[in-house]
């Protein structure tokens, strides 16, 4: 009846080879956790979550540097954190020597968020820096842990 | 650069070495983070903005962002009273200095940060054609730089425009939540920074973070909810201008 049936054998036969090899390369590419979690590679989250932290926190900061912490109590600057001013320091966290703070501009740093802008909220104190100190640094009246003049503390009673 | 034969032989055992990598893969990072309890979200009080730029900053410091490349950016929205349709957006270098000064020109005026939805039927995680990036289990969306082709089909696809190639390594690229901070118990570099509160990391699954109290006493919207991403950031005080 299959008088040719050598022929469906050999087709049979390459299929079959195609369809060993297939699964031998796709045994040794495809990465051993891929749909560990879903349709990706589940190694990915650990790798992901294992790279190094920049920002050390405000918490960490403050276990050496009390005497600016308390600073920041008294004034509203209590809220901002450390590293929004300064900037990322997690080495000089781990190995205070390592790297030095860089000192700050405060006609820079204080203007980013007091600069006058009717976009910010109508309570938020704003000024026009221009105006209000001619791009004298802050830091000349301005104490910047904690910004509010006392009347007590100054000759012209806390005014300009 | 052209391939010689010298080129090839270094190249092909390279790649071979990176390639055995990526099959591997690192173990786990943080044992103590069990993933199924958590479900990441954010909250943004756009009225507590103030357009400095901090979150930006940070975000770049933290995740070594490339220079005109943004995570996250800030929008400043000016929506004149006669053309509400046609607000006017500007966004210079990504809000990163914060805003020049810009007295009352009248309508209504407003800081609007931006980052990734972390969205729970998120589109850009869809159209990845070799599942280089994903939703992990608690909420985050991710992607795997060392699997990702660099095709761009999910720049175009997220709504939100989120999603940028790093010039550097050519794969995509995006705000991961801070993945490697929360997952050790720090929050996210630009809720660590942010001076008035705008930003606050959610967790939808603790029952005690205070976002539920949130929640259950404001109004807050997502961004572009007739796409039913499942946006997971929460905007409070959201303009209907906002894009």
């Amino acid at each position: 009846m299959f008088k040719d049936i050598e022929h469906l054998i050999r087709l049979a036969a390459v299929i079959a080879i195609a369809l060993v090899i297939f699964l031998l390369l796709r045994g040794a590419v495809v990465p051993r956790s891929f749909g560990q979690y879903g349709h990706y590679r589940g190694a990915a989250i650990g790798e992901i979550a294992s790279r190094p932290v920049a920002l050390a926190g405000h918490d960490v900061c403050e276990t050496c540097h009390t005497d600016v912490a308390d600073q920041k109590k008294l004034s509203k600057h209590v809220v901002v954190a450390c590293e929004a001013c300064h900037g990322a320091l997690v080495k000089h966290a781990d190995d205070p020597a390592s790297l030095q703070p860089k000192k700050l501009d405060t006609a820079v740093v204080c203007a980013r968020c007091h600069e006058a802008n009717s976009a910010k909220p109508q309570g938020f104190p704003q000024v026009v820096t221009a105006d209000h100190s001619g791009g004298i640094a802050c830091d000349a009246c301005h104490q910047p842990h904690r910004p509010k003049i006392e009347p007590a503390k100054t000759e012209t009673g806390g005014k300009k | 650069m052209e391939i010689t034969r010298r080129r090839l032989l270094v190249l092909l055992p390279t790649a071979a070495v990176a390639w055995k990598y990526v099959l591997a893969g690192t173990p786990e990072a943080a044992p103590n983070y069990h993933f199924t309890e958590h479900w990441w979200g954010m909250l943004i009080d756009i009225p507590k903005c103030i357009g400095c730029g901090s979150c930006v900053r940070a975000c770049a410091e933290e995740n070594d962002v490339p220079e005109g490349c943004y995570r996250t950016w800030i929008e400043r929205y000016h929506v004149a009273d006669w053309k509400i349709e046609r607000p006017e957006v500007e966004s210079p270098d990504g809000g990163k200095q914060g805003f020049p000064p810009h007295a009352d020109d009248g309508g209504k005026n407003f800081f609007v940060p931006k980052l990734c939805n972390h969205c729970a039927e998120s589109p850009c995680t869809q159209v990845c054609p070799v599942g280089a990036t994903f939703v992990t289990p608690d909420g985050v969306v991710l992607v795997d730089k060392n699997y990702c082709l660099g095709c761009r089909y999910c720049v175009q696809a997220c709504p939100y425009g989120c999603r940028f190639i790093n010039p550097k390594t050519n794969t995509a690229e995006k705000c991961s939540l801070c993945y490697h901070r929360i997952t050790k118990g720090l929050t996210t570099a630009c809720c660590e920074v942010c001076p008035t509160g705008a930003r606050q990391l959610a967790d939808l699954k603790n029952p005690k973070d205070p976002i539920h109290e949130f929640l259950k006493t404001h109004t807050v919207q997502v961004l572009k909810p007739h796409m039913a991403t499942g946006a997971k950031v929460f905007y409070n005080g959201m303009d209907g201008s906002v894009r």
